[in-house]
């Protein structure tokens, strides 16, 4: 289970305190998927990159199994079973897609392994593994690797950060399947959308750095529906 | 050869042991082992220290080993190693020097290499450079590369150059007529107070003849490296030629790129960035579980080992 404890994170501004997280408590139980959404700016990256430690709030605990994760460092949390799958994927010079899927899973992965884990987000290894993770991939090929790499750990907890930005023609269809198929990890995903948002045990709506509603997805809708982002609403019309 | 020469062979040339083809293993500044092929033809010089590498037109798939070891202290090595490719061949040849110094005194190697490439033939050339030892002198490595190229020839240079080298300066020089095509990787690492200046000066007389240079290079600790590259192009040519740093520490790295276009159809392109590692290049290693070092090592690994 994991737990977010009064969070808040305030950053300064041309000299103005600005809040961008505000006294946020959420509890995210085991085995279930939780969407978090809301409209740009509302705090929902900055949010899950606090968990993996990416950001450190301001004020508030966030409780991991028990653990508290307050100081403890970014690979320490991937290592108490977090993983994190980037909105803009990370290039490397020199790294190939090997290489990284190796780094992954702590071990020299066999060519049958690699097949797994890329075929799981559509790609072949054989076209892949050799290639360095650079732009000479496109970024809907990027984005699949961010994916592999994410769930070949195998992790308690996935963090997916806009997991379908950039997913060039792979299908939505395809992505919900890899979450539905995540077997007894719980799934942190933020999403614009609708398709995602249904898969969701929970959706979470953030706006101006708050809760606004917790809830199934027909539950949370209206607030959806009622919110006066153009974009988040006509992708729930 | 000892335990140690044997390691240092290793790491300059790969070779766990002496090949059976054409090789010319030079120790301490003297020759170890000498063998010719009926393909390919090593000569001692005659008027200074060094030889003559010639390999038949039309030979194809062979390869000449030239390593050379230094595992004393206080030595001044100066070698000249001439190779004259014959048309329409397309050899390998590993060359490369290991420096195992544990005394006070300095050693030095000076490896001169002028490649003549005739017409339509292929090289392959790698080139690795070795410092270690617990002694504190200097090993200190200074390469110089000439390069003819004949018509349609093309070569492809490898040279690397990774920790223990406490001083190197590398001169490389090409000229290229037409439709040749020269393509050089370099990598380098330094540490420490180490020093390492690098120069390219190629010269693109031909037509259609063309110079590809990547270079990736990681300076540590208080290390300094300066990289120095000057084409020119006389002709219709191709140039290119890319400087990638990594900075780490108080370490320094200086790029001055040089591109000249003496004929109005010469193309010619180069690109130079330095820097530290990138933040999100090591948050991402780490949110798979790496530590920050291993994160670190892990870039700089591949930075210096992956395909450039």
């Amino acid at each position: 289970m994991l737990k977010l404890e009064n969070i808040s994170y305030i950053v300064e501004e041309d000299g103005l305190n600005k809040t961008i997280l505000d006294n946020v408590s959420l509890t995210f139980e085991d085995g279930k998927t939780y969407v978090i959404t809301g409209p740009n700016g509302s705090g929902k990256s900055t949010l899950v990159k606090m968990i993996m430690g990416i950001e450190t709030p301001t004020t508030g605990n966030i409780v991991f199994n028990g653990i508290s994760l307050d100081g403890l460092q970014i690979n320490e949390r991937a290592n108490l079973g977090i993983s994190y799958a980037f909105q803009q994927p990370v290039k490397f010079k020199g790294l190939k897609v090997r290489d990284l899927l190796d780094a992954a899973t702590g071990k020299s992965n066999d060519f049958k392994t690699l097949c797994n884990y890329l075929s799981a987000v559509g790609l072949c290894a054989r076209d892949y593994i050799d290639r360095p993770l650079d732009g000479t991939l496109s970024g809907g090929e990027l984005k699949r690797i961010e994916l592999a790499m994410a769930i070949c750990r195998k992790s308690k907890l996935n963090i997916f950060d806009e997991p379908e930005a950039g997913i060039d023609l792979w299908s939505f269809e395809n992505l919900t399947k890899i979450f539905r198929s995540l077997g007894e990890a719980t799934n942190i995903i933020v999403s614009h959308q609708k398709k995602i948002l249904e898969i969701a045990d929970e959706v979470i709506l953030l706006k101006g750095g708050r809760v606004e509603k917790v809830g199934k997805y027909k539950q949370v809708l209206p607030y959806i529906q009622n919110n006066q982002c153009d974009k988040l609403r006509g992708e729930h019309e | 050869m000892n335990k140690i020469e044997k390691a240092l062979l290793e790491k300059v040339s790969g070779l766990h042991k002496i090949p059976a083809g054409a090789v010319n293993i030079r120790r301490n500044g003297e020759i170890v082992k000498r063998n010719s092929t009926s393909e390919i033809e090593i000569v001692p010089k005659t008027d200074k220290s060094g030889i003559d590498i010639f390999v038949k037109p039309n030979v194809v798939g062979k390869s000449v080993h030239i390593p050379v070891l230094i595992t004393v202290g206080g030595l001044d090595d100066l070698v000249y190693n001439d190779f004259y490719i014959g048309e329409n061949a397309d050899v390998t040849i590993v060359a490369g020097c290991g420096i195992h110094n544990s005394t006070c005194n300095t050693s030095t190697h000076n490896g001169i290499h002028c490649f003549h490439i005739s017409k339509n033939s292929k090289v392959k050339y790698f080139e690795s450079h070795v410092g270690e030892g617990e002694g504190s002198g200097g090993k200190v490595l200074n390469p110089i590369t000439k390069i003819y190229m004949e018509s349609g020839s093309q070569m492809h240079m490898e040279t690397i150059q990774i920790e223990g080298v406490t001083s190197t300066i590398r001169k490389t020089f090409a000229s290229l007529k037409d439709n040749a095509k020269l393509m050089v990787t370099e990598k380098l690492l330094t540490t420490d107070f180490q020093t390492a200046k690098t120069q390219f000066d190629v010269n693109l007389l031909g037509e259609n003849s063309s110079v590809e240079i990547s270079s990736r290079s990681v300076a540590k600790n208080y290390s300094v490296q300066e990289f120095k590259s000057n084409i020119i192009g006389k002709n219709q040519c191709f140039g290119h030629v890319e400087c990638d740093g990594i900075v780490l520490d108080e370490a320094r790295i200086v790029s001055i790129p040089k591109i000249d276009a003496a004929d109005n159809n010469a193309s010619l392109v180069h690109e130079a960035a330095i820097g530290k590692i990138a933040g999100e290049e090591l948050t991402k290693l780490m949110t798979l579980g790496l530590t920050k070092q291993q994160a670190e090592e892990t870039i700089i690994q591949g930075f210096l080992m992956g395909d450039n």
